[in-house]
């Protein structure tokens, strides 16, 4: 109801704003400020790009630590490609989903951007499962992070990547919940657009992960 | 699905703006969903193709982590390119800027933390000969 309220009080004359009309940046601070839209999206992408300077050093950690096994079993013996590949997909739909989403949260539908979101979590959570139950067979054979420095630092990447995930899920719920209850106000497109960039920045980083972890680990 | 809770018009949505303040440009419905569904594609046959290197042996052994390594470089550029809009437009400029940075400080982390362990490595004393100095 108070979106209602809102939009009745809403000022019609801010054609009268800084940029021109129609363009947004042009480069050199011409045409005024940038968009708060850009601003935002910035800020938020300085964020993101500092959380892949920390996962940056535990791919340093885990690199270094790669063959300390300390005579415990290797990622030849331990990891299972095809569940490696299902989780791939997942996320990468999932990526693409919210993509979606995104373009439904531009086209104002409801519908669709519920829709989609679901379908964002639905990937994530089962993304998320896959993990879980990979990282339980592991410490039922014995192969826990207590085991090997190879293995500490395995878990501590994959790991950490896992919890970004879990994360984002409960991010996700919540705009969905905002979204619902009170609709597309510019505040929550602005907190919408910084999950997007999260939601694809951990996709980049499980390409990072399938592929010098998991990939590399079974080829040497 | 109510139909109070949504916008008829987007420009009338000044909540809170800032100068400057322009909504964000609709455009191209159908455009821009080619645009995800191509970055799918590309994703996707990256994807395949790295899978594909650890499972042939059509490529020599000692090369399959370069070439997956160069395949996931490829897809991380497809994802910025399509799934995250980095581009070359003005509004990007500061973007690219800080991404260069980033990719700067995550090559020093870690080639640097690589070189220096290996070296430390190749230095140490090894394990038994450390043990026998102690007795």
């Amino acid at each position: 109801m108070t979106s209602v309220v809102l939009q009745a009080n809403e000022e019609p004359e801010r054609a009268q704003h800084g940029a021109g009309q129609g363009f947004s940046a042009k480069g050199h601070g011409e045409g005024g400020p940038a968009d708060r839209r850009i601003i935002v999206g910035y800020g938020f992408w300085v964020f993101l790009l500092s959380d892949v300077i920390m996962f940056a050093s535990l791919f340093a950690a885990f690199a270094v630590l790669s063959t300390a096994t300390a005579g415990g079993p290797s990622g030849r013996e331990l990891f299972d490609l095809r569940t490696v590949a299902v989780e791939t997909g997942c996320l990468l739909a999932s990526s693409f989903v919210c993509g979606m989403a995104s373009l439904a949260v531009q086209q104002r539908s409801q519908k669709w951007t519920q829709i989609a979101l679901f379908f964002t979590g639905l990937l994530g959570l089962i993304f998320i499962l896959l993990e879980i139950h990979e990282f339980a067979r592991l410490v039922a054979r014995g192969a826990g992070p207590t085991r090997s420095a190879f293995l500490s630092s395995f878990f501590t990447l994959v790991g950490c990547h896992g919890l970004h995930v879990t994360a984002g899920l409960l991010w996700l719920g919540t705009m969905m919940a905002q979204f619902w209850a009170k609709g597309f106000r510019q505040s929550i497109r602005y907190r919408f657009l910084c999950f997007s960039l999260f939601w694809h920045a951990l996709d980049i980083i499980w390409v990072a992960i399938f592929s010098l972890v998991y990939l590399v680990g079974v080829s040497t | 699905m109510s139909d109070e809770h949504e916008y008829a018009d987007p420009s009338q949505d000044v909540e809170d703006s800032a100068p400057g303040d322009e909504p964000e440009a609709a455009g191209d419905l159908g455009k821009a969903v080619r645009g995800y569904v191509l970055g799918l594609a590309l994703a996707v046959a990256l994807t395949a193709a790295s899978f594909w290197t650890v499972s042939t042996h059509l490529i020599y052994a000692p090369g399959v982590p370069v070439a997956v390594l160069v395949l996931a470089i490829a897809q991380m550029g497809i994802h910025l390119a399509f799934f995250l809009h980095i581009t070359t437009s003005p509004d990007n400029t500061n973007n690219v800027l800080a991404l260069a940075f980033g990719v700067l400080i995550c090559c020093l982390v870690v080639f640097g933390s690589l070189w220096i362990m290996a070296n430390l490595d190749h230095n140490m004393m090894p394990m038994n000969e450390m043990l026998k100095m102690q007795r």
